[in-house]
């Protein structure tokens, strides 16, 4: 039973970090006051383009660096189209999502071929911290990432809260007019603001595709950014409550993995479909006093 | 005395309809052609082949219209929720839904003659969309929980049940195949043209965009839907039950996704895959912001679409660019299609600032 646990622990950390990495990503964005739905298609471009440059050059980090600046430029475009043109934040970001994943799909069969045995390559290994006990050992036998991912959330509480740059950002996602009116330019800290949500969105998808995966597959992301933007309301946008979020997403996908293995006599598709409806539960309880940034989904027009 | 130019929002000129998605798709064009040249190949031969060689031959003209069918209803589906203000982005899974339930009819009731059979699979089909977009509505309407949320989540739900159907109970037993059995033959929908695959699904969406131009624009159904969408606090103030008025939109936004999966499995599968979508739902937001929520505007936009995927085999096949590239075109579209709706709002105009110092 003890490895049991031990490697649902494992597991959930593992399953959790792409997870913390779109939800923190998606948390700056909101903050800001837009809703980000580019995030699907921006963890599947980092996926990509993390996966395509360390093939490519060999170096997995520089891998990182592009999927970080591939993010980086999908929040540019986001905000090319939610901030600075005031379209639609529904539509222009299922359409940045479906624009990325067409991008990716494309250049992937341009790079790679139309290979039937998908490319892969040797991605990061996972640390070996105290590889003598059994029950630690496995347990924090984690990738880097994953202790980046857990280190960045009071990072981020820090930003949001303790800054000046963090007060802007909320002060954006709340009141717009008053930012203004306060002489800071609107414009700008969104633009800000999902740039650095789709820097870390796309970290969340090179983690699948240059630690976990080592390749790229067409459904790499399966829906983990329509997670994200779950998790966002259920953690009612506090990067603290962005862990328990992940962690419980990600316990009940541990948990479905290894009740698949155990024999049972049931279609492993309903275990498969557990952590969404626990999502859905888990919002409709705990997510049902959320306070969304009061600005959202609204665009910013000087008049 | 300096002279300045100034943005001015002023109504748009009746011409912008005409020369506007004109200009789109000539922008849209020049974007995607750097990709095109990526691939080493000729980016007017490319076009070409999208746009010209579908429509040079009655068999690929009539394959374009076999291709928008499904688009023409998933983009209704959205245009009638999107206009209530309720924005469900759960067409692909009602999709599935609607042909889960027209695939079980089919091949259950094989004795059935088609007169009576394909009025079944088709009511099958709008009921499974309804059933698949009851959950997020009630939970928008009574619990307030975002409807875009549940929906996206709902889309990934189903698709693991419609995998979970075809490797377990409805496995085809002599292939093996994830493939559920073939419909009946009386199920088959009839076909308009000898050697094309167009059927009456086709008219059966046709009818749709008749029927949803109608309601939008002329009933008083209609009317409350616009002010839900408009403003919904203005629309309560109104006197108007915003509640019932969202339900009924998520309900019949859901029916017609369903009714998409219906004519798909009737009109060109007979037997259930889970390849039978593959983003119809979401290219259904495609067309219905494309004919800006008005349906006969969906219409031509799915018909556009259409092209675009028939052509995007064509180029593959022809100048050997992955076929990839016709939804990076139709998404490119899209996107630059909104920022010109925007635009048409707005005129740059020169006028004289007075310098005061």
């Amino acid at each position: 039973m003890d490895t049991f646990i031990v490697g649902l622990i494992a597991a959930t950390l593992r399953v959790a970090t792409p997870l913390i990495f779109g939800t923190l990503g998606e948390l700056f964005c909101e903050r800001a006051g837009i809703l980000n739905l580019g995030i699907e298609g921006t963890m599947f471009f980092g996926a990509f383009t993390g996966f395509a440059v360390a093939a490519s050059t060999g170096s997995l980090w520089l891998g990182l660096l592009a999927a970080i600046l591939s993010g980086i430029l999908a929040g540019l475009l986001m905000s090319l189209f939610a901030v600075k043109l005031g379209v639609n934040q529904h539509v222009s970001g299922l359409g940045i999502t479906l624009l990325l994943t067409a991008l990716s799909l494309y250049s992937f069969r341009l790079i790679f071929g139309e290979s039937s045995v998908n490319p892969s390559i040797e991605g990061f290994q996972q640390l070996s911290i105290f590889s003598s006990s059994p029950i630690l050992g496995p347990i924090f036998s984690q990738y880097l990432l994953t202790y980046i991912a857990i280190a960045l959330i009071p990072l981020v509480g820090w930003v949001i809260y303790r800054t000046n740059f963090g007060l802007q950002i909320r002060a954006v996602g709340e009141n717009p007019e008053a930012t203004d009116a306060a002489g800071l330019n609107v414009i700008r800290l969104r633009t800000l603001a999902l740039a650095i949500g789709g820097g870390l969105m796309a970290l969340g998808g090179a983690f699948l595709s240059i630690a976990q995966l080592g390749s790229f597959t067409f459904g790499i992301i399966s829906g983990r950014g329509w997670v994200c933007i779950a998790l966002i309301i259920f953690a009612n946008w506090q990067p603290i409550k962005v862990l328990w979020g992940s962690l419980l997403f990600g316990g009940v996908s541990a948990l479905q993995l290894r009740l698949q293995g155990l024999g049972l006599d049931m279609p492993y598709e309903v275990f498969l479909t557990l952590p969404y409806i626990v999502t859905i539960i888990a919002l409709t309880l705990g997510g049902r006093n959320a306070q969304a940034p009061a600005a959202m989904l609204k665009p910013y027009r000087r008049e | 005395m300096l002279k300045q130019f100034k943005i001015e929002r002023v109504p748009a000129p009746r011409w912008s309809v005409i020369v506007i998605p004109i200009v789109a798709v000539l922008v849209t064009f020049l974007v995607s052609s750097i990709l095109v040249i990526l691939a080493g190949a000729n980016p007017f031969a490319a076009f070409f082949n999208f746009i010209v060689t579908p429509l040079s031959s009655q068999v690929s003209a009539l394959e374009v219209l076999v291709k928008a069918t499904p688009l023409i209803l998933t983009g209704i589906a959205v245009t009638f929720a999107f206009t209530a203000g309720y924005f469900n982005i759960g067409a692909e899974g009602q999709l599935y839904a609607g042909a889960v339930l027209a695939t079980w009819v089919g091949f259950t009731f094989t004795s059935l003659p088609s007169i009576i059979i394909i009025p079944l699979m088709i009511a099958a089909g709008i009921l499974g969309g309804v059933l698949w977009s009851l959950i997020p509505a009630i939970l928008k309407i009574r619990l307030k929980v975002d409807e875009v949320v549940t929906t996206l989540l709902m889309n990934s739900v189903m698709l693991y049940i419609v995998s979970w159907l075809l490797n377990g109970p409805w496995r085809n037993p002599l292939s093996g195949w994830p493939q559920s059995p073939e419909i009946s033959a009386a199920a088959h929908f009839a076909t308009l043209f000898p050697k094309s695959r167009l059927h009456i699904g086709f008219l059966i969406a046709i009818a749709v965009v008749a029927i949803a131009y109608i309601v939008i624009k002329r009933t008083p159904l209609g009317l409350k839907m616009r002010a839900a969408g408009a403003s919904l606090t203005g629309a309560r103030f109104a006197g108007i039950d915003t509640t019932r008025t969202m339900l009924t939109a998520a309900l019949v936004s859901g029916g017609i996704a369903g009714l998409a999966g219906a004519v798909e499995i009737g009109g060109i599968h007979f037997h259930l895959i889970d390849a039978i979508s593959n983003g119809l739902g979401y290219t259904g937001i495609i067309v219905a912001t494309l004919g800006s929520l008005n349906p006969i505007g969906a219409g031509v936009a799915a018909m556009f679409i259409g092209l675009i995927s028939t052509g995007s085999q064509t180029v593959s096949r022809v100048l050997g660019v992955p076929v990839y590239l016709g939804d990076v075109v139709q998404n490119t579209l899209l996107l630059v299609t909104l920022a010109m709706f925007l635009l048409q709002n707005y005129r740059i105009k020169r006028v004289r600032w007075i310098l005061l110092s």
